[in-house]
């Protein structure tokens, strides 16, 4: 006949009290287990946050009150000290200045990287990769090592004091990254769609152009962006090279005001700031790209 | 330079050239290379290439940068740098923070990488946060901390309402504390780079080993310990050669937190050689302090990759170069 399986049968209420009791346990366990991370990475975002704060906080605040009282918030915020850094001509020049450099650096290592890389990816010639690794020699060398001959060469092609003795070796400088990078991108582009060019009756350069570049739009934004930092941050080179104030890019503006108003210590705080958050503003955005970047064939392997 | 080059032999199998009927289009062809090749190849050769000839060549001369190259002294520059007891000095500067950033810097990333791992809820926040230093620029984090630094501000308030009877400590003005100062805003700056490659590292390990591994009975620490951190091994080894080339050639935050001071307390190769050849015109003599430079630097980067890389890095070197 039948066999009846006995389950224990529990009232509702006991079976529902028993689970809402196995999972708190569970969650329990997980909060065990992630608080202590929770702690750290807190600790670590207090650290990291703090001196970020304290510059925009200060500039809301009189001198004598962030020096006495350097990480609290302000008794009464004023604006005034970003007003006036906002209203200083010196401000908006150096801003003027850090774009035009940023821009056009960006723009000329995309313009000659792009073509190079292609060569070197899918042009074989004789003498291609002890070319290709002369160029990538430039990743080893320091940059202080080559400044005093540099400043040297820029002299005799009298561009020492104009914003293309920062443009230009900027561009040579960024070169090795770009090129490797790019390389290694057009050079995972299927052969077939090379192949599909060519039976359409296209060129190499069709292809490279019209094929090629257009995939390439995640890479070349990857490295634009690099570059953009780069440029924006870039402190040695414009200190050697750019003599007058009307051509100083931001890092040197603010160098500038800092001396020229050391004993106002808000004011350099609003000043600060304001160079910060465009850069703050772009990282936010375009952060996924800048770390692919960085990353880039680092963890590979 | 076999060393940084990717394989070669792949690319030349895959790239096929377009059949070439005749001389003309071979010809077309080679006009194409050479005009994709040399905008790139100039600005390449006369920014980068020329001047770290020109610097082995100056370092022989004495030389002022005005009058024209005379004066030829042979080694004598870099007789007179290996025996000058402030490049000395700076040298091992140099040294000790590339030891703080082995000992340090790279551990306290991983910790932070591991502490964050493939789960936790909210990495990206963390992530977020902890390489906002990284893009900010050398000039703004120094002039922060400099404040954060000042002896009648910043630190020492909060310290001496924390520790009674504090002494507030001359952050940058003390010889002895100066290079420990600046290194912490080095920490702070530069972790978040490191931390950002291990944690693309760790998120590359498939969910399958962890998974395997914890069927096995490992416990998450075991898991961390056997089996994420040696498959971290080619990142860790990465950002060693990476912090490394980095602490040899240190310049920005130093020279705007200290200028190399007090007394030489923060001088480093490159403050050096920024002041020596340019403040005080000494081409020829800062020309040699740049070639031991990058001796040091080619040296250091040649053994690494030979000894202890043995693999191509290929891509990994975008950083050591800025």
């Amino acid at each position: 006949m039948y066999t009846i399986q006995q389950t224990p049968t529990y009232p509702r209420a006991t079976l529902q009290a028993n689970l809402v009791l196995q999972r708190r346990r569970r969650m329990m366990r997980l909060y065990v287990q992630l608080f202590p991370r929770y702690v750290i990475c807190v600790l670590v975002a207090i650290f990291v946050l703090v001196p970020i704060l304290t510059a925009f906080i200060g500039g809301f605040k009189t001198s004598g009150e962030l020096l006495n009282s350097p990480f609290s918030l302000p008794i009464a915020w004023q604006w005034q000290n970003y007003a006036n850094v906002l209203t200083q001509s010196m401000f908006w020049q150096a801003a003027e200045n850090s774009i035009i450099v940023m821009l056009a650096t960006v723009g000329l290592l995309m313009v000659i990287a792009c073509p190079v890389s292609f060569v070197f990816a899918r042009m074989p010639f004789r003498g291609r990769e002890v070319i290709f690794n002369i160029m990538l020699i430039g990743l080893l060398f320091p940059f202080a090592m080559a400044i005093l001959p540099l400043y040297i060469t820029l002299r005799t092609f009298h561009l020492i004091d104009t914003l293309l003795a920062v443009i230009l070796p900027q561009v040579a400088f960024g070169l090795p990254v770009t090129i490797l990078i790019l390389r290694n991108f057009f050079r995972d582009v299927p052969q077939e769609l090379e192949d599909a060019t060519y039976i359409d009756g296209g060129t190499q350069v069709d292809f490279f152009w019209r094929v090629l570049m257009p995939l390439a739009r995640p890479a070349l934004a990857t490295v634009g962006m690099l570059t953009m930092v780069a440029s924006w941050n870039n402190f040695l080179l414009p200190l050697l090279v750019l003599n007058s104030p009307q051509l100083w890019t931001l890092p040197l503006g603010i160098t500038q005001f800092q001396s020229q108003f050391s004993t106002d210590w808000a004011s350099v705080m609003a000043f600060i700031s304001i160079a910060m958050i465009p850069a703050i503003i772009f990282y936010l955005f375009a952060e996924r790209y800048l770390i692919t970047g960085l990353t880039a064939g680092a963890v590979k392997g | 330079m076999q060393l940084i080059s990717p394989t070669p032999a792949a690319t030349e199998t895959t790239s096929s050239q377009p059949p070439r009927r005749s001389r003309q289009s071979a010809l077309r062809r080679m006009n194409i290379i050479l005009l994709f090749l040399l905008p790139s190849a100039i600005i390449y050769i006369v920014f980068v290439f020329l001047p770290i000839i020109q610097a082995a060549y100056y370092s022989l001369y004495r030389w002022n940068g005005l009058v024209p190259l005379s004066d030829f002294v042979w080694l004598k520059n870099y007789q007179l740098a290996l025996s000058n007891k402030i490049f000395l000095g700076s040298i091992g500067h140099n040294l000790l923070i590339l030891v703080l950033s082995l000992l340090i810097q790279l551990p306290f990333s991983l910790l932070i990488a591991l502490v964050i791992g493939k789960t936790l809820p909210g990495r990206t926040f963390f992530r977020t946060v902890f390489f906002m230093p990284y893009i900010l620029s050398d000039v703004i984090a120094g002039l922060i901390w400099q404040f954060i630094y000042r002896p009648d501000s910043g630190l020492n308030v909060v310290l001496q309402h924390v520790i009674p009877g504090y002494q507030a400590q001359l952050w940058l003005a003390d010889p002895k504390i100066v290079l420990p100062s600046i290194f912490l805003v080095m920490i702070w700056k530069y972790f978040g780079f490191h931390m950002v490659l291990y944690v693309a590292a760790l998120q590359n390990i498939p969910d399958e080993i962890d998974e395997a591994a914890r069927i096995d009975g490992a416990s998450g620490l075991q898991i961390m310990r056997f089996i994420h951190i040696p498959l971290l091994g080619n990142t860790i080894r990465l950002t060693i050669l990476i912090s490394a080339l980095g602490s040899l050639q240190y310049f920005d935050l130093i020279w705007i937190m200290s200028l190399g001071g007090p007394v030489h307390g923060s001088e480093t190769m490159t403050t050096y050689l920024f002041k020596y050849g340019f403040q005080s015109f000494a081409l020829g003599y800062g020309s040699a302090v740049g070639v031991i430079l990058f001796a040091l630097c080619f040296i250091f980067a040649i053994m690494y990759q030979r000894f202890i890389m043995a693999r191509e890095v290929e891509g990994s070197l975008t950083e050591a170069a800025a």
